[in-house]
């Protein structure tokens, strides 16, 4: 899938084929140490974050976090 | 008038398989209408891995809600929760902007199934909400049949995803090499009547010389 930002496309697949290792490899069989993909990370998230910018995304918006907060919806008894 | 919509399918693959097939799920047969994807967030926190998604998709509206929607494509967020322990994957996604229009709220849970043994069960629930005066009765019954239809095109995408990666509907290694021994065999045949065909044109032109 492509970046939201046509520059970040080759950092985003790069880091994503590290993440679905690192998701496989290690975090599913108990080794939590993020460590593996962080620089891959950071620069991709650089330049998502100007992207998100220059596309005028409401940053605030996307900052929340709804699940496991008490804004997150219930689910109604049936 | 809000509206709560809720369901639970089957996935015939194992809850790890269905964990590491979520973040490949796009792209699908069936999911032309996402347009961009991006990972915004993403740390473990006590064991379990927090992820902030950002979805960009088309955004498909009947011509009467036209004026109220002037957006070409809406962005969607999604969290997401792994605990790799309890094996539990949870979704929570919400479109972002015109929300006022029309919210559409998803949560999944993704579990191992308890009545089958080495399957995947995904509960889902979702809310449609309006709070456009006059207009959110008819808005909120449209989204909700939207999201309804969008459900069955979501499962057999995943479907189609999971079927990729893992080759075969079932969960057990063993069927992965009787799966690599018939591409074997396969190719094998296929060499094989390659080679019968080149040798048999020869053998066919010496035997019918006139017709070369």
């Amino acid at each position: 899938m492509n970046s939201i930002g046509e520059a970040c496309n080759d950092l985003k697949k790069e880091y994503d084929a590290c993440f679905n290792m690192w998701f496989s490899d290690h975090f599913l069989k108990g080794n939590t140490d993020e460590s593996m993909c962080a620089p891959l990370f950071k620069v991709y998230q650089q330049c998502v974050k100007k992207a998100m910018k220059e596309q005028k995304i409401d940053l605030q918006e996307v900052s929340k976090d709804i699940l496991g907060g008490k804004h997150e919806k219930k689910v109604e008894n049936s | 008038m809000p509206k709560f919509f809720s369901d639970s399918i089957i996935f015939n693959y194992t809850w790890d398989q269905v964990a590491q097939g979520f973040w490949k799920r796009y792209p699908n047969p069936n999911s032309k209408h996402v347009l961009t994807e991006d990972t915004v967030v993403r740390e473990v926190r006590a064991g379990k891995l927090f992820s902030k998604r950002l979805l960009s998709k088309t955004n498909s509206i009947p011509k009467w809600a036209e004026r109220f929607f002037h957006a070409k494509s809406v962005n969607i967020i999604e969290e997401s929760i792994v605990d790799p322990v309890n094996k539990i994957l949870v979704t929570y996604t919400r479109n972002l902007g015109f929300v006022k229009v029309m919210s559409v709220t998803e949560k999944v849970i993704y579990k191992e199934s308890e009545e089958h043994p080495g399957k995947t069960v995904a509960l889902r629930y979702a809310w449609i909400d309006s709070q456009v005066k006059g207009f959110s009765r008819a808005i909120c019954a449209f989204g909700y049949d939207r999201f309804k239809k969008n459900c069955n095109k979501m499962v057999s995408g995943f479907n189609h995803v999971l079927a990729n990666l893992y080759s075969s509907h079932s969960p057990i290694p063993s069927s992965y090499a009787t799966v690599k021994t018939t591409t074997k065999l396969k190719d094998a045949a296929k060499n094989a009547s390659e080679l019968a065909k080149s040798k048999a044109a020869p053998i066919y032109a010496s035997l019918h010389p006139n017709q070369s």
